[in-house]
């Protein structure tokens, strides 16, 4: 059921920009249309674009939101999971809760000075 | 006359035909109608409706350009006994635009009590994953009755005729069921989750929505940039209190339309109606009554509207195992005539 919705309605997760949208739409309670219509602002992209795997997948590596690895392709050298997400807070201009959480935790603190 | 294989709503193979088809999506619209006293829907609506409906296609999809969010309330199968890599695969392989993290036990009252394990599993996930990463149970207000909770069984009262005390068991679980659902998110968010799924919601009634609805207010006040859904359980919520009320307005009886208006006072930043299914109705006429209750809800809606498309509701079979046949046409028509923003 999940992958017929996916291939019925959804954008694609991190195949496209779909978990961008979903951000806006979490983290603002951005409608569609605004959420995508912010995403493609900020990534310099058509909305159209936002859906097109093809598209996305040279738009996310040059703004480090992270990619999928698969069976031929791999992104060693690019940013993993927490990695990309700074990136994503700072391109789409939202906080995210758990880069603020690895910033706390990785601050310098007291004991080890 | 030729017969277009279909499907009922326990998920069986069924033939119609055209006319039968179009008379079973007049008969859901108009039961719609007269429940809940809402606008049909128009002929061009019914018209497209025929048209996925009376498509040979083993599949059927929106156009490009139409695609929606999908929330994935509850990721994972459970099948591989790694919660935290079953988000991995929800985000990799099935395309999810975020995911959710869950216990077995779907329960705000049952996660109390594992809830280390849990907000630990939620903040390695966090380090693992990219797209939006909830936590999700359900209020289940029912828990907290006796003998499984601590205030009378309502549901044992009620039928004694005791009313009053029936009442006020539900009042005295409320201040339970709010204060596990709050100490649940203040642990999910210090370890990394970007929104909390209240699933279900209303699931026992006007208290149980009437607590969600308190807690979804403190988060909202609180944590201002945590998301915060609600996922109704039923079109219609039932009256098990009858008096409850939230900002003036009176929570048994409402239909999606009043759900969103109270969800979103509240500080909601998703709202996910739900309609039942009724197994014995095809298909065409589950979906149309679908549609019809919904669309009130996005013509007016500020925020988000990621409808319930699981098993059992919105159309999509009640079945473990929805085909994808039915699913797909569900999937687009709800997408199509309601011009969602998620599901």
């Amino acid at each position: 059921m999940a992958s017929t919705h996916a291939l019925a309605s959804g954008m694609g997760g991190m195949r496209t920009a779909g978990d961008l949208v979903a951000r806006m739409q979490i983290t603002r309670g951005m409608r569609l249309p605004q959420a995508k219509q912010h995403v493609a602002d900020k990534l310099g992209c058509t909305v159209l674009d936002l859906s097109d795997t093809i598209a996305m997948h040279d738009l996310r590596r040059d703004f480090g939101l992270g990619r999928i690895q698969v069976q031929d392709l791999t992104y060693p050298d690019e940013p993993g999971a927490i990695e990309a997400k700074f990136h994503i807070a700072e391109t789409l201009g939202v906080p995210v809760n758990s880069v603020e959480c690895f910033k706390r935790h990785t601050a310098p603190k007291r004991g080890a000075r | 006359m030729q017969r277009i294989p279909t499907r009922l709503g326990d998920g069986s193979l069924a033939e119609m035909t055209r006319a039968e088809l179009e008379a079973d999506l007049h008969a859901g619209v108009e039961i719609a109608v007269r429940r809940a006293k809402v606008d049909p829907l128009t002929d061009d609506e019914i018209a497209h409706l025929l048209d996925i409906f009376t498509s040979p296609a083993k599949f059927s999809a929106v156009d490009y350009g139409d695609e929606v969010v999908l929330s994935f309330d509850g990721a994972g199968n459970a099948d591989i006994d790694s919660p935290v890599m079953e988000q991995i695969l929800y985000q990799n392989h099935h395309g999810a635009d975020s995911v959710e993290l869950w216990h077995h036990d779907y329960s705000y009252k049952a996660v109390r009590t594992v809830l280390s394990f849990q907000a630990q599993m939620m903040k390695e996930a966090q380090l693992q994953t990219v797209v939006p990463l909830n936590y999700g149970a359900m209020p289940d207000l029912g828990r907290y009755s006796q003998p499984d909770g601590p205030a009378p069984n309502w549901s044992q009262l009620l039928p004694l005729g005791k009313i009053d005390e029936a009442r006020q068991a539900q009042e005295e679980a409320i201040g339970h069921l709010e204060h596990d659902m709050l100490v649940v998110a203040e642990t999910m968010i210090a370890a990394g989750a970007d929104g909390l799924d209240f699933d279900t919601a209303g699931a026992a009634g006007d208290a149980d929505l009437l607590a969600t609805l308190h807690v979804v207010r403190q988060i909202r006040d609180r944590w201002p940039d945590i998301g915060v859904e609600v996922g109704q359980a039923a079109e219609l919520v039932l009256g098990m209190h009858g008096e409850l009320e939230y900002e003036g307005r009176r929570l048994a009886g409402m239909w999606p339309l009043e759900q969103l208006r109270a969800v979103t006072a509240a500080g909601a930043t998703i709202f996910g109606p739900a309609v039942n299914v009724n197994t014995t109705k095809s298909l065409a006429w589950n979906t149309a009554r679908a549609c019809t209750l919904v669309k009130p809800v996005t013509a007016e809606a500020t925020i988000p509207v990621h409808m319930n498309a699981g098993m059992g509701v919105g159309g999509v079979p009640m079945s473990p195992y929805p085909p994808a046949d039915a699913t797909s046409r569900a999937s687009r028509a709800l997408v199509d005539i309601l011009k969602l923003d998620g599901l």
